[in-house]
């Protein structure tokens, strides 16, 4: 369970989170919310990347406020870059090894990319570096968060700088992570799709928590809230506004 | 003749092999020729020419062997200068294992430097790796100074591996190449320098031949105060392409210059630079220690990484 208590994050001149307090024992929690409205940091708190100005985050009970990236992370939190890291001369299978802990036979690993849709004949020799698309990398990462198995993932905008077509796919390896998976899952996501497959959905706006409910309680709200411009907005009878 | 303890662990760091190897060999122990042998396609002879080396002749066509010619040097003080030359055979295939360990327990400077010179038959095929390590507690310097020349002719393909990692105090590394037409050059140089270290590389490439390429990979880390100086110059002299890259991780007071050159002496050579130096990235290092390493071991996996 993962517990904000008044959690505020300031930055010279800016105050990024204010007061910021929730609790989640769900498996699957979506956050959402206008660019630049928090969520991002929300995610870095959580992993320890920036810690908090004011306020703690207690998981499973114990505090971790004060806890390293790398004491979170063997406590049992993962975290999915927005924007992966690129490496030279580090492999797949170099980094879902690392993930790990401990060295895996080649099929565990192509277990792994499999499971995000990657054949592991093509992947798990190549290089993390620029020579992957934004797609591959962001499948990459996925699948190294999928290998630590801990009792909290979290993902920053897996969709984030993605066609399409990979989205598409994106979604069902989010929908199969789902079924399968013991630990939970916290989603930053602008995405319909995404926070339909949620449990709970934690709207943030403007550093604080907005609303947070169910997909039936939430949904309804956000989409309400796009109807500023109802071009391609879809209709109670599911066909496509154009306005 | 066996080698002893110190000299067995400089053959395995240089060459990865703990014995006399197979085949084709030659193998310099503290300036004296140590052991030597020729097989039924590679030939080797020492010089007549009153220098100090060996002449290997590859037959034409001769696949699939290899050579070692390793230097071990384990006596202080020692310092020599050795000329090989290749003599590769058209259509040859070949791999060529170089090296050279020094070991000084003493505080005397010991050097060794090597001066190869590869004449690359016409679509012959040769891997040529060379490594240079160091070790002893002594305060004499080691010191390596190679000199590569590479001759391809036609067709000719050439790939040529560096590795010095830690233990050598100064080294100057130049290498010369001039390619003929549809000629292909590879070079790899993987470096790591701590403490005081101070390495020197040189790479200069002729791309005389039409539609001959060059790629030039350059991967270093400097540590401690360590200095390196990366100077190339790959010169398109026809229709032909040459790519160069040099990327380097400096940590702690560790200072790296790069001065890349290319010229382009033909309207139709096309010439690549790339150069990056710079510490490594905060977020590679927090995306490490966001799969549980720690800073130091996440700082260790991107240089193993790195200079893989």
């Amino acid at each position: 369970m993962l517990e904000f208590q008044n959690v505020t994050y300031s930055v010279p001149g800016a105050e990024i989170l204010k007061n910021v307090s929730f609790t989640s024992d769900e498996r699957f929690i979506a956050v959402t919310g206008p660019n630049g409205s928090g969520k991002s940091t929300l995610a870095k708190l959580i992993a320890g990347i920036i810690t908090p100005t004011e306020g703690r985050i207690l998981f499973d009970g114990t505090d971790i406020t004060g806890m390293s990236i790398t004491e979170r992370a063997k406590f049992g939190i993962s975290y999915a870059f927005q924007q992966p890291v690129r490496f030279k001369g580090i492999t797949v299978r170099d980094m879902i090894t690392i993930a790990v802990g401990h060295k895996i036979s080649v099929g565990e690993i192509c277990g792994y990319l499999s499971e995000v849709g990657l054949c592991a004949k093509d992947y798990i020799n190549r290089e993390i570096n620029s020579s992957l698309s934004g797609g591959e990398l962001k499948r990459i990462e996925i699948a190294t968060v999928n290998a630590r198995s801990t009792k909290l993932a979290v993902f920053d905008e897996p969709e984030a700088g993605i066609d399409l077509w990979s989205f598409n796919n994106l979604i069902k390896v989010f929908e199969n992570m789902y079924k399968r998976t013991k630990g939970s899952i916290i989603i930053i996501s602008h995405q319909e799709r995404i926070l339909n497959i949620a449990d709970r959905i934690i709207v943030v706006a403007d550093g604080s928590i907005a609303a947070q409910g169910t997909k039936d309680e939430i949904l309804p709200t956000l989409l309400d809230v796009q109807s500023g411009c109802c071009f391609g907005t879809r209709r109670s009878d599911g066909l496509e506004e154009v306005c | 003749m066996n080698l002893d303890s110190i000299q067995a662990e400089l053959l395995r760091q240089i060459s990865g092999i703990h014995e006399i190897p197979q085949g084709a060999y030659n193998i310099r122990v503290n300036g004296q020729a140590f052991a030597r042998n020729s097989s039924e396609h590679i030939h080797i002879e020492p010089k007549t020419d009153g220098k100090s080396g060996i002449d290997i002749y590859v037959d034409a066509g001769t696949k699939n062997e290899s050579v070692h010619i390793p230097v071990l040097l384990s006596q202080t003080g020692l310092k020599e200068l050795v000329y090989n030359d290749f003599h590769i055979g058209a259509g040859a295939d070949i791999t060529i294992v170089a090296g050279c360990g020094i070991h000084n327990g003493g505080d005397d400077l010991s050097e060794h430097s090597g001066i190869h010179s590869f004449f690359v038959g016409k679509g012959a095929k040769v891997r040529y790796i060379e490594k240079h390590y160091g070790s002893g507690e002594g305060s004499g310097k080691r010191v390596m100074d190679p000199v590569t020349s590479a001759l391809l002719d036609d067709d000719a393909y050439m790939e040529i591996e560096t590795v010095q990692i830690r233990g050598v105090d100064s080294s100057n590394r130049t290498t010369n190449a001039r390619l003929g037409n549809r000629a292909v050059l590879v070079i790899k140089e993987k470096m790591l320098t701590d403490g005081t270290q101070h390495a020197v590389t040189n790479f200069t490439v002729d791309l005389d031949g039409k539609d001959c390429g060059a790629h030039l990979i350059s991967r270093s880390v400097a540590m401690g105060s360590s200095t390196q100086i990366f100077n190339s110059d790959m010169r398109g002299n026809n229709r032909c392409s040459g790519h160069s890259e040099c990327d380097a991780i400096i940590m702690d007071g560790g200072k790296v210059s790069a001065v890349p050159m290319v010229s382009a002496n033909h309207v139709d050579a096309s010439l690549i630079h790339e150069a990056a130096i710079g510490k490594i990235a905060g977020e590679q290092l927090i995306k490490l220690m966001t799969l549980g390493l720690t800073e130091k071991e996440a700082e260790e996996q991107i240089i193993n990484g790195f200079l893989k």
